[in-house]
């Protein structure tokens, strides 16, 4: 599904973190400059396949809607107001899955020419263990990628 | 009767003589059976094989048509984006796993060769494979007739479906009287076979490898300490709400099944040449048993019996796990239920089966139940055994933990949701643990393995009356599935 408009896109993936909020402001910019339209975009990390208790199966569907309400109060709101005023064209969006899986999936649906993503600058074994969603990003996405410290 | 009880008077003395009475009386009537060609046989046993017939006719062989596309729905090839985040089939699957799979698949699997001998593993296996039906139609309406309550969170299971299901049929009176009686029969279910035994076992198993009664756990009042720790740990879950447990003992079942079939599969590897061998005796043995009482009969009796033990199919406990996938079309979570039955009997007891008989273990005599099976796997792994009482105390954790929460929603489905009965509830519950593991109570275990086969009374006959219903939700889907009405989701970042 491309974009009403038909203007092309930008995508920036934040996390709450102080990168994620310079990769918005940085990709603000950008989208203004190119007059595409910015998605700011927060996934939030899920599995289908990891293994949950009974109560937390019971309980998912409620809990699925507050983590979606927690991060747009939090985490995206915030940020889409702030860009919003600075005369940036801006949508809020906030989904579940793997991260770096989900961003190219939305910047794909909007047709988006860049993907933006913070980094948190976490310690070698971490990323050894868990990767990185930029590290992941890198290797899948299918329009450049901007990492912003 | 228990020599703990005996031993008091008084009141005590009273309640037990008057408990042990209804203890007979019910044991005697859920336990009937019939001598057929010497060898008896509990009619509970034939109403589950009935039943998992009749659903695998009526629904066409679903167990073998519905295989592939359960497969597909558990990996996520019908997840639409929206329902991304919510609970998955394989979540529902898993979590329904975690509290079947358990003693049954080891120690059940081990009674079942000593009594009737390699032949009984066929008998088992084609049970496992006809329960696949039973579990389709029984965790279909779970989700049919769950309820959504005003707080987002789901209720369901045969107290729903028999409650909300026949009353959609005009019965409303005699679906309130069976699902109140399967709620009764799931609370005293749940505290001793899907308790006290499992507390019971774990402590036996792992008295065994820690030296017997001169090891560490063989002092007297060990059962007891064993039980209050093992009560301490179900209590901070189930009252103390510290989900982290749970969920990290939930992520260890997974995993000791796959590494349990791993050693079985080692087994088999050292033992390659007595494979085809193995068959041969449970082949022959299930048609032509030597020894064993009642010749084929006997065998096949025991070979459904103990596949009932294990895949709990008809009890309709299952359908209480399944029933919060996310999805609306309740007949996929039956398509992925029916991989239930295959994992825990055509997988996982085979693998224990072919072990114990590929290593001759039962021939040698002396050992039965867990034992038998650790004696199995200690000819090719010495180590093993030690591994075997870690596993045994989780899969009797995580059993606990299932059943607390099909107890606690079936108190729940009675009281009107009452915050204090739950707590009564769950207090009885944690009192069982310390009972199960510091006595055998045969009197309370045999109650309550009465009550469990008597979950399948009401059940049953309220998926009978309800099965018109499936059969249209999956002739509708199946029509859906060949226009393409319901089609595979693309995944674009694949």
């Amino acid at each position: 599904v491309v974009d009403q408009d038909e203007k092309a896109g930008v995508v920036v993936g934040v996390d709450g973190s102080d990168a994620g909020e310079r990769a918005a402001h940085l990709a603000g910019w950008l989208a203004k400059a190119q007059g595409a339209r910015l998605a700011v975009a927060h996934v939030v990390p899920w599995s289908p396949f990891s293994v949950q208790t009974a109560e937390e199966n019971e309980r998912r569907h409620a809990t699925k809607a507050h983590e979606e309400k927690l991060a747009r109060e939090q985490i995206v709101d915030p940020l889409v107001t702030a860009l919003a005023s600075d005369g940036v064209e801006v949508d809020a969006l906030v989904r579940h899955g793997q991260p770096a899986e989900v961003l190219c999936d939305i910047a794909r649906e909007r047709g988006a020419t860049h993907l933006l993503v913070g980094r948190r600058g976490q310690s070698r074994v971490k990323t050894l263990l868990f990767g990185s969603t930029p590290g992941n990003l890198i290797q899948i996405a299918t329009v450049p990628v901007t990492v912003v410290p | 009767m228990s020599r703990v009880l005996a031993a008091e008077g008084g009141i005590d003395q009273t309640i037990n003589e008057a408990f042990t009475q209804v203890s007979e009386a019910v044991q005697a009537v859920i336990f009937y059976d019939v001598t057929v060609a010497g060898a008896t046989f509990p009619l509970v046993v034939a109403w589950l094989a009935l039943a998992a017939i009749i659903f695998t006719v009526y629904f066409r062989g679903i167990n073998a048509r519905g295989f592939k596309h359960a497969i597909q729905l558990v990996k996520g090839d019908y997840t639409r984006p929206d329902e991304v985040g919510e609970v998955s089939h394989f979540q529902a699957l898993a979590t329904a796993v975690s509290g079947t799979v358990g003693l049954g698949n080891i120690a059940g699997v081990a009674v079942a060769i000593t009594l009737g001998g390699p032949g009984a593993t066929l008998w088992m296996i084609v049970a496992g494979l006809l329960a696949m039906a039973t579990k389709f139609t029984e965790c279909t309406l779970g989700v049919k007739y769950r309820r959504e309550n005003p707080d987002g969170t789901v209720s369901g299971g045969p107290m729903y479906y028999l409650s909300r299901g026949l009353a959609a049929q005009g019965k409303a009176g005699l679906g309130k009287v069976l699902a109140a009686a399967f709620a009764v029969f799931c609370i005293f279910g749940s505290l001793g076979g899907g308790n006290a035994f499992q507390a019971n076992q774990a402590f036996a198993q792992m008295q065994a490898v820690t030296g017997g009664d001169d090891g560490f756990l063989g002092g007297g009042a060990a059962g007891v300490l064993f039980g209050i720790v093992l009560a301490a740990f179900v209590g901070i879950v189930i009252i103390g709400g510290i989900k982290r447990i749970a969920r990290v003992t939930d992520k260890l079942v997974p995993f000791m099944a796959v590494f349990y079939v791993l050693a079985c599969l080692i087994v088999l590897a050292a033992n390659a040449s007595a494979i085809p061998e193995a068959f041969g005796l449970i082949i022959g043995g299930a048609f032509s048993p030597e020894g064993i009482s009642g010749g084929i009969v006997g065998v096949l009796i025991v070979g459904v019996q103990r596949a009932a033990f294990s895949n709990e199919a008809g009890l309709g406990s299952a359908a209480i796990a399944h029933s919060a996938v996310q999805t609306n079309r309740p007949v996929t979570e039956g398509y992925v239920a029916l991989l239930e039955p295959f994992i825990d009997t055509v997988v996982i007891c085979t693998m224990t089966a072919l072990t114990i008989v590929v290593t001759g273990a039962y021939t040698t005599g002396g050992q039965e139940g867990v034992q038998l099976t650790s004696q199995a796997f200690e000819t090719v792994l010495p180590w093993f055994p030690n591994v075997l009482a870690v596993a045994v105390v989780l899969f009797a954790f995580s059993t606990q933990l299932a059943w607390s929460y099909y107890g606690a929603k079936a108190t729940a489905y009675l009281t009107n949701e009452s915050k204090l009965a739950d707590r009564v509830y769950k207090a009885v519950f944690l009192l069982f643990v310390v009972i199960g593991a510091a006595s055998s109570l045969e009197v309370i275990i045999g109650f309550s393995d009465a009550m469990i086969f008597a979950m399948s009374l009401p059940n049953l006959i309220g998926v009978y009356l309800l099965m018109r219903v499936v059969k249209r939700k999956l002739t509708e889907y199946e029509a859906d599935l060949r226009s393409g009405v319901v089609s595979k989701v693309e995944v674009a970042s694949r």
